[in-house]
């Protein structure tokens, strides 16, 4: 299992150096710091000066791969590569174009993002998971039929929608919780409980249809027919052995998304205010703070990455059949 | 008049043309034959293609570009406007100019808002084209209905340019990767992996202000800023292409690993067939239900992701009708007292529709088309 792990870690090296390759082309290779400072501080009448003032501060008017003048290392070290994709390693993220640190300020906003997120998680696979079994139970009749088109409906519905409309019935219309913002501590209760229901009623159509299919293919494996064919009832073959089993495909394949919970939601926490990471990186894009978007990227893949192992792993725990080597 | 042709048109064109003959061809073969007419025997599944194509013709109509001539400079020479206009908008004459002051309520007769009138009082002056809009005006006083129509064109090129542009690369890299085997596989699989591992909406986002960086600093490229907007749209399918190939790339080369093992492979590669010809004719027309599942499932999915990334500020131009643009700007008008609701619940309604026609036709096509569901 250990050097399993450790291979897998290795496995995952590459993978992230590709990612900053990628970003780092993205960002520096496709447009020169030139451009993006003229981005910045407006496209006309921006003086040669202005720009490399720019490009200076923010550490970018050096060599991109190779610095010629400087001694020894710091041939390598001190350049835009080095100092902008290479210590993102070492969780160096540099200052964002407002002077904070990034590294200060994502650790700041995690807690936030966890509050909304972790709910949302957990009940939204519970209530797509109960709401499967429900159809499942009362399978090919005009309940399970009306859930299935339910479903449909509303996977059809743009989120924008259910949020804009969450936020006018609950907060607006019906005055129950405020309509945006973020306490700390046990009161972020009343400011968390909207997105959490919003984001839950969001995507509950489109998994509990998926969950739906997962139960009744299910159906079809002999060891159905064989606790049938002993005189189960359909509701002890449908609670003990279909849900069990289902249940194997639907958490591991949920597992991959837990370590991206960190990043918040981008939507929810624009459209309600939260001061989590999603909000932080909307507000980046928004400002055009390449560094930011920098470092979210970064981080998004290495918790995509941990992600898939945790598949891994998890596949191993409820399944014997599996071995990891 | 003279025809202005985006690269925008040309491709929605292009791709119209190849689903018509795509179409022409697949009543030919009796395996599809019969798979399409099992599409048409789900009622469900044709009563929303036929809303698909009730949207797909305003489409269409609106992609027939032109600018108008305006009269003739004192040199003689014909001059244009400015205005990229479509044959839509030729139809649409009365809407598109139609315009109001401000915000009108459906088929109001008069402003919503009260002004002071010629006579020192204060009340809600007549509209000047009362009863003509069927879902109000908008803040600048545009009517909605004719908004919503031009969003739809938009709605549809972002669903379906984005899959024609991944569909190549992913097609091939897919059956190369399970055909070939050995390091091809592994240098395919490490970059759909890599691709795949960073957070699309996060990609987008750099990828769009990469652009908008390049866009900004050659404004010499553009001669209208219609073709400005279509070149965003563009880049934008190409984004979205670029982080939407992985997923299909995957289940392509899966399904090649498998067809590869299979006894009518093994006879080609006998009988000395090339490695390309075994690709052509034996393996792709044994993954094309994949693909054309690929092609209809993702279609609701991107006219969808159009309004959050334009609502995000990282979709299309701001100045292109859009799903996403309307939600944007009518967004606050709920808060206001009394409310403004129509602007909503117009981009609401053709959007549901639109989507919800788009999920209903794929899960026919995905009934027909995947052998697993044939019971």
């Amino acid at each position: 299992m250990l050097a399993y792990l450790i291979r897998r870690l290795l496995y995952a090296l590459p993978i992230l150096i590709g990612v900053n390759v990628i970003t780092f082309a993205l960002f520096f290779v496709v447009n020169t710091p030139d451009d993006m400072a003229r981005m910045q501080l407006g496209v006309k009448r921006v003086t040669p000066e202005a720009i490399e003032k720019w490009k200076v501060e923010r550490g970018y008017d050096k060599p991109v791969f190779w610095n010629a003048s400087a001694e020894g290392a710091g041939q390598v070290a001190d350049t835009i590569f080095f100092g902008k994709s290479v210590k993102m390693f070492a969780l160096d993220f540099g200052r964002a174009d407002d002077g904070r640190d990034i590294a200060r300020e994502i650790k700041l906003r995690m807690g936030p993002s966890l509050a909304v997120a972790v709910p949302v998680f957990a009940l939204g696979l519970f209530a797509a998971i109960s709401f499967a079994l429900l159809l499942v139970y009362f399978r090919a009749t005009t309940l399970d039929f009306a859930g299935v088109v339910l479903c449909v409906a509303m996977m059809s519905v743009s989120s924008l929608f259910y949020i804009i409309g969450g936020q006018w019935l609950v907060s607006k219309v019906w005055h129950l919780v405020p309509i945006s913002g973020y306490a700390e501590g046990l009161s972020a209760a009343k400011f968390v409980i909207l997105p959490v229901i919003v984001a839950v009623l969001a995507g509950i159509g489109s998994s509990a249809r998926w969950y739906r299919t997962i139960f009744l293919e299910e159906y079809t494996r002999d060891y159905v027919r064989t606790a049938r064919a002993k005189g189960l009832s359909e509701r002890f073959v449908l609670f003990r052995h279909v849900l069990r089993n289902a249940l194997i495909p639907i958490l591991t394949g949920a597992v991959v998304v837990i370590p991206t919970l960190f990043m918040g939601s981008l939507l929810i926490e624009a459209f309600f205010g939260i001061p989590g990471l999603g909000s932080y990186t909307i507000d980046a894009i928004n400002a055009q703070d390449f560094a930011v978007v920098r470092a979210m990227v970064f981080i998004g893949s290495a918790l995509y990455i941990v992600g898939l192992l945790l598949t891994d792993i998890s596949y191993t725990l409820v399944d014997p059949r599996i071995r990891l080597q | 008049m003279k025809p202005v042709l985006l690269w925008s048109d040309l491709l929605f064109f292009l791709l119209i043309f190849a689903a018509v003959a795509g179409g022409v061809w697949a009543s030919r073969v009796e395996h599809l034959r019969a798979s399409w007419r099992k599409v048409g025997q789900n009622r469900a599944g044709m009563s929303a293609a036929a809303v698909l194509a009730v949207f797909f013709l305003i489409g269409a109509v609106d992609s027939l570009h032109y600018r108008e001539r305006l009269p003739d400079a004192p040199q003689g020479e014909p001059r244009y406007s400015v205005e990229v206009l479509s044959a839509l908008d030729a139809l649409l004459m009365p809407l598109r100019t139609q315009t109001e002051k401000t915000y009108s309520a459906p088929l109001a007769t008069h402003l919503f808002a009260k002004e002071t009138l010629d006579d020192a009082s204060r009340d809600f002056p007549p509209l000047r084209h009362p009863g003509t809009h069927w879902f109000g005006t908008d803040k600048v006083g545009q009517d909605v209905l004719y908004l919503t129509l031009k969003s739809i064109r938009t709605g549809l090129l972002i669903g379906t340019l984005t899959t024609l542009i991944m569909l190549p690369a992913a097609l091939f890299l897919g059956l190369l990767a399970g055909y070939a085997g050995g390091w091809i596989d592994d240098v395919i699989q490490y970059l759909y992996t890599t691709l795949n591992s960073i957070p699309g909406v996060l990609l987008i986002a750099a990828a769009v202000l990469m652009m908008q960086v390049v866009i900004d600093t050659h404004p010499d490229w553009f001669a209208t800023s219609a073709e400005r907007a279509d070149a965003r749209l563009l880049a934008l399918c190409a984004i979205l292409g670029i982080t939407s190939w992985t997923g299909l790339c995957r289940l392509l080369r899966g399904e090649t690993l498998k067809l590869r093992e299979l006894e009518y492979v093994q006879a080609a590669q006998a009988l000395g067939v090339s490695g390309l010809t075994i690709l052509w004719r034996h393996i792709l027309p044994n993954v094309m239900h994949i693909v054309m599942i690929a092609i209809v499932m993702d279609f609701s999915g991107l006219v969808l992701a159009e309004a959050v990334l334009s609502y995000v500020g990282i979709g299309v131009d701001p100045n292109t009708i859009s799903f996403g643009t309307m939600i944007n700007t009518a967004r606050m008008e709920l808060a206001r007292e009394p409310m403004v609701w129509w602007s909503l619940a117009a981009a609401f309604v053709f959007m549901f529709v639109l989507v919800l026609a788009a999920n209903l036709f794929a899960d026919a096509v995905r009934d027909a088309f995947d052998p697993r569901m044939a019971r």
